[in-house]
């Protein structure tokens, strides 16, 4: 199976004031395509900021990520927004969809950004796939914390990504909800054969993963 | 594996960011009512005045031939000679004449009497237009009796009705009719001195005539159609003028009466403009505040795939759009402002305005609104390039501080020349919108230098020994992310603009206000022979009243300077003295000693000439001096009523003409004029009006020639016109002051996003809600107490430079309206700021974070 996502000899360091941070270390590992991997660690080890390195938020300070067979160390912030809009779906811990639009409307945002035809019915379908078929007209504060992490795991794959990064997906919820959330994004997972990195402090949850990294003052501790 | 990105977005639908923008704008139309607000006041103001002032200048255009009556008239204050007439004549098919003086008149059924201005007619004049009366046939009938037409506010003034008499020196003429409108004269002008006509066949009979008496005669004349007014018609009128004869047109008074109005029009064009820069900075501010509460949703955006044009783009559309949906929004409110101006203008413009729609200004307001809101909502808008997608998981990542770079440089740029050529543009004055633009940025900068000196000093100052409370509340001036820069900078504009109207308003009124104060002459009688003068002044004393001045008035023309006649000393280069300084008459007044009105500039004061072979040397007003071109020792030869009088000018005085005195531009000294033809001028003071009234039937019945202005009545008729001058401006300054309320409130939202937190935060904290409330206080105290006070430094600054170099009256700021002003911004920042902090005190910090976040 080939690597969808490559990480080597990753460093990131950030300036805070005249004090330099080293957040991580000489990183490196690979994900294959369709596998499910979590990093895992304390507060403060690295795992948001190479969730971001990795999904092209930020831009390293040494080593490379590849996403793809795409570099993404060269690339300018625009070609970096369509490589998440082509192959990259996230999904947030605090959900973050788009207030002002309704739970179809943040699903349709990615497929009419690459201008897909037929979005709202994609989005529709996903929708129903979550359990949301009746809420869609609904804006994000007129739904509870799970309806609206299902919404956004139904926007994470609508564009059809090659790899989803979820940060903590089941942080901001209680148990019951949570297990039903993390339940949904493996099916849909699967479903779609969509490779999956996951952020969490939740051991349960990353132990349901092929591959899991821990992180320890930003360096691999495994 | 190091392949190179060929991923484009190819189907990228260019009507998404149309839609997006849409959808988004749903739940954020609240939040952009502020902006909408900003920009339909300032565009309303703006197009309403323009509006009226392009319907203005069409009517005047449309009713040129009314305001003057005729083709063309000549007058001056000697009647036009026959040979000059007859040359006229040749161009024209008919000719009126009229006669016309300042005289009393007296109403015998009621004993009123009054200084009007009458008009002694012979002719059919008008030719266009018509003096409106009732009955409407009275305008021609007058001229074939014994009759007379009389305003018809002096009619009710003085409970005066058709068929009484109104006594004009000696004869008693039948009022026949009550005249409405005359050509070419606002209801103010004749309020000032209504109007009598009379049939001039009856004008030698009144006695009225005399020597020094100042009349004017003028003839109107309709042009023949055939008339050739090319080679001979330019010479006729060059020749007239040469002799002094004023020679008005059609066109020279449509340019005349276009230029006053002009001036007013440009007056108010200036306040619009004030309500349309006020309403820039209200959109700069709530778009800042708009732009702020969209980050978040950016960053997740741009998680999506959506590059930071795309977003910028959103944003902008929707800007756009609601700049679109103000403007027109003002354009409509602009449209109902220039159908009601000519309402409330008609009192002091002879012009019957018809408001027709002037699509031009609309079309310009609607483009404008769109420039101003793209413009300005860039500055807050390129913020958004900034925003990381990684703030999508890392809140407090970054903020959208606009941050100084080439492109907010470059906008911040484009912003100051458009402010520039919307100036250019309103002013018609390349300069002048330059310096005005200057002043703009000037103060901006100052009131920024003034808010970070604050925020620098509270820093440094702030005692640790005040209370929890305070020490909260003014820390909150320096913390990160304070306000106190954007704050001060926004409120204390918007002051100095709304302070500087109140200030200059002041100001007139001042001048105006100046002449009527207690002890102060305010009854001048004039056109007093000489041989009237002891019994004039004799009845002045018996009526009890005091003589404060008696003034003898030569009149004269100038002939030459330094030997030098019109044309000559016009055609000098070294001289250059102005053809009127050779056109007007002269009155002239001669004494031994200067009065408290005047001050001695340059040169020397002797006051008597004792020797009739000695030089005469006289003195002039040091501002027609300068405008004349003369100086001291420079030599003036006079005509005095057919003498020629030899003189030197020998001092130059200084004179406040705001003094109730009789001032002259040439003073004689004794021992030269003392046997010229003069009349008198008689200066006193009467507090009551009974006595006045009492006083001025006298006179008018001992002396019909000898007229009275009566200060108190002109004073009441200024402060009526001044009154409704003043509306208009406060009309157009309530646009103003509506954006300055706008601004206020934005900028002090901005604040409350950024206290939003904190004070959630205190709250959890265990603050109790009294508390929270002190601490907003506090800090909009400060904030609106320190923008009032570089608001109103600025604007006395500013009124103070105005008062001296175009007023030139010295500004005094009335304490009072300072400490209102003051309070009224303090306490309204106090105000509206708790107001718009109550929802986080309200409810629960949880509920707040929901809504708001």
């Amino acid at each position: 199976m080939s690597s969808i996502l490559s990480v080597e000899q990753v460093s990131k360091i950030y300036q805070s004031g005249s004090r330099t941070v080293q957040v991580l270390d000489e990183i490196n590992f690979d994900v294959s395509e369709g596998k499910t991997m979590a990093i895992v660690g304390p507060s403060g080890s690295g795992k948001t900021t190479l969730l971001g390195l990795c999904a092209g938020l930020d831009h390293v300070s040494d080593g490379s990520v590849t996403l793809n067979n795409v570099l993404l160390n060269k690339l300018s912030e625009d070609e970096l927004a369509l490589v998440r809009n082509k192959y990259v779906g996230f999904v947030f811990q605090n959900f973050q969809l788009i207030p002002t639009l309704t739970a179809l409307e943040n699903v349709m945002v990615p497929l009419e950004l690459r201008g897909i035809d037929g979005a709202k019915g994609i989005s529709e379908d996903l929708l129903t796939r979550v359990g949301l078929e009746d809420r869609m007209d609904h804006y994000p504060t007129q739904l509870s914390g799970g309806e609206q992490q299902r919404v956004a795991i139904a926007r994470a794959f609508s564009n059809d990504p090659k790899i989803l990064f979820a940060d903590e997906p089941t942080g901001n919820l209680d148990e019951e909800t949570g297990k039903a959330v993390e339940d949904l994004l493996f099916e849909i997972n699967k479903e779609k054969g969509t490779t999956l990195v996951i952020v969490t402090h939740d051991i349960d949850l990353a132990n349901k993963t092929d591959q899991i990294i821990r992180l320890k003052g930003g360096k691999i501790a495994n | 594996m190091d392949k190179k990105i060929t991923i484009q977005q190819e189907k990228y639908s260019r009507s998404w960011p149309l839609r997006m923008a849409w959808r988004d704008s749903r739940k954020s139309r609240g939040k952009l009512m502020l902006f909408i607000a900003s920009i339909s006041l300032g565009i309303a103001a703006l197009v309403g005045i323009t509006s009226f002032r392009e319907n203005l200048m069409d009517e005047i255009d449309d009713q040129a031939r009314s305001l003057l009556g005729a083709d063309f008239s000549v007058d001056d204050r000697t009647p036009l000679p026959d040979s000059l007439f007859n040359k006229f004549a040749k161009f024209s098919s008919l000719q009126s004449k009229e006669t016309s003086f300042s005289s009393m008149v007296l109403f015998p059924s009621t004993g009123g009497t009054r200084l009007v201005q009458v008009r002694a007619l012979e002719g059919d004049y008008p030719y266009y237009g018509s003096i409106e009366t009732d009955p409407p046939e009275a305008s021609k009938a007058f001229r074939q009796s014994q009759s007379a037409i009389v305003d018809e506010k002096l009619l009710l003034q003085y409970n005066a009705e058709l068929g009484d008499s109104v006594r004009v020196g000696n004869l008693a003429f039948e009022i026949v009719g009550e005249v409405k409108k005359i050509p070419g004269q606002s209801d103010v002008g004749t309020s000032v001195a209504p109007v009598v006509y009379i049939p001039r066949q009856f004008l030698e009979e009144t006695g009225l005539i005399k020597k020094g008496s100042r009349i004017r005669y003028t003839t109107y004349f309709q042009f023949d159609p055939e008339a050739d007014t090319t080679g001979q018609w330019s010479n006729t009128v060059e020749q007239s003028e040469s002799l002094g004869y004023d020679v008005d047109t059609i066109e020279e008074k449509k340019d005349d009466t276009g230029r006053a109005f002009r001036d007013l029009s440009s007056f108010l064009e200036l306040i619009a403009f004030t309500a349309l820069l006020l309403g820039c900075l209200g959109v700069a501010s709530s778009i800042y505040v708009y732009v702020k509460s969209k980050v978040p949703s950016v960053a997740v955006l741009r998680c999506l795939g959506m590059k930071a044009s795309q977003a910028i783009s959103i944003y902008l559309i929707q800007v756009a759009i609601f700049g679109l949906i103000g403007s027109v929004i003002g354009c409509i409110i602009g449209v109902v402002i220039h159908l009601y101006l000519p309402e409330i203008t008609k009192a002091f413009i002879p012009i019957d305005i018809t408001p027709v729609i002037y699509w031009p200004a609309i079309y310009v307001g609607v483009l404008l609104g769109i420039i101003i809101s793209v413009l300005f909502g860039l500055l807050s808008l390129v913020g958004l390039r900034k925003v990381s997608p990684l703030s999508a998981i890392r809140s407090g990542f970054e903020s959208t501080k606009i941050k100084w770079d080439k492109l907010v440089g470059l906008i911040g740029l484009t912003v100051v020349f458009f402010i520039y050529l919307a100036l250019w543009w309103q002013l018609s004055d390349a300069f002048f919108a330059l310096v005005y633009t200057g002043i703009l940025i000037g103060s901006i900068l100052l009131l920024f230098g003034i808010g970070k000196a604050l925020s620098w000093g509270m820093k440094r100052v702030l005692p640790s020994s005040l209370s929890f409370v305070w020490r909260q509340g003014m820390s909150n001036l320096y913390r990160p992310n304070n306000q106190t820069v954007v704050l001060v900078t926004t409120l204390g504009l918007s002051t100095a603009l709304l302070a500087m109207l109140y200030f200059m308003q002041d100001l007139l009124v001042q001048r105006v206000s100046m002449a009527g104060e207690n002890e102060r002459p305010n009854t001048v009688l004039f056109d007093i022979q000489s041989s009237q003068k002891e019994e004039l002044r004799q009845m002045t004393q018996d009526f009890d009243l005091p003589v404060m001045q008696d003034v003898p008035v030569v009149t004269m023309r100038l002939l030459e300077v330094n030997g030098k006649n019109k044309n000559e000393a016009w055609n000098d280069s070294t001289e250059r003295v102005p053809g009127w300084a050779f056109n007007r008459e002269y009155r002239v007044t001669y004494r031994d000693s200067l009065i408290t009105s005047e001050t001695l500039v340059k040169g020397n004061w002797n006051g008597q000439v004792s020797n009739p072979a000695d030089s005469i040397f006289i003195s002039l007003s040091e501002g027609y001096a300068e405008n004349m071109n003369v100086d001291i020792g420079d030599e003036l030869l006079f005509n005095v009523q057919g003498a020629l009088v030899k003189t030197y000018v020998g001092s130059l005085r200084d004179i406040d003409w705001r003094r109730v005195q009789t001032n002259f531009l040439v003073l004689f000294p004794e021992g030269v004029l003392e046997r010229a033809p003069q009349f008198h001028v008689l200066i006193t003071r009467i507090n009551r009006t009974d006595v006045s009234a009492r006083f001025q039937q006298a006179v008018v019945r001992q002396f019909p020639n000898v007229s009275i202005i009566d200060l108190e009545l002109i004073l009441k008729t200024l402060e009526e016109v001044l009154g409704k001058v003043a509306f208009v401006i406060q009309f157009m300054g309530l646009f103003s002051i509506g954006t300055g309320l706008v601004v206020m409130i934005s900028a002090i939202i901005l604040s409350r996003f950024q206290r939003m937190q904190e004070n959630v935060l205190l709250r959890t904290l265990g603050a109790a809600k009294n508390q929270l409330w002190k601490i907003i206080a506090a800090e909009y105290f400060f904030l609106g107490g320190l923008g009032a006070i570089a608001g109103l430094a600025l604007a006395m600054l500013f009124t103070s430079l105005l008062g001296t170099f175009v007023f030139e009256f010295t500004f005094i700021p009335n304490f009072l309206q300072v400490i209102a002003i003051f309070l009224v911004v303090t306490i309204s920042s106090v105000l509206v700021g708790l107001f718009n902090s109550r929802n986080i005190i309200r409810h629960s910090p949880l509920e707040v974070l929901r809504n708001e976040l």
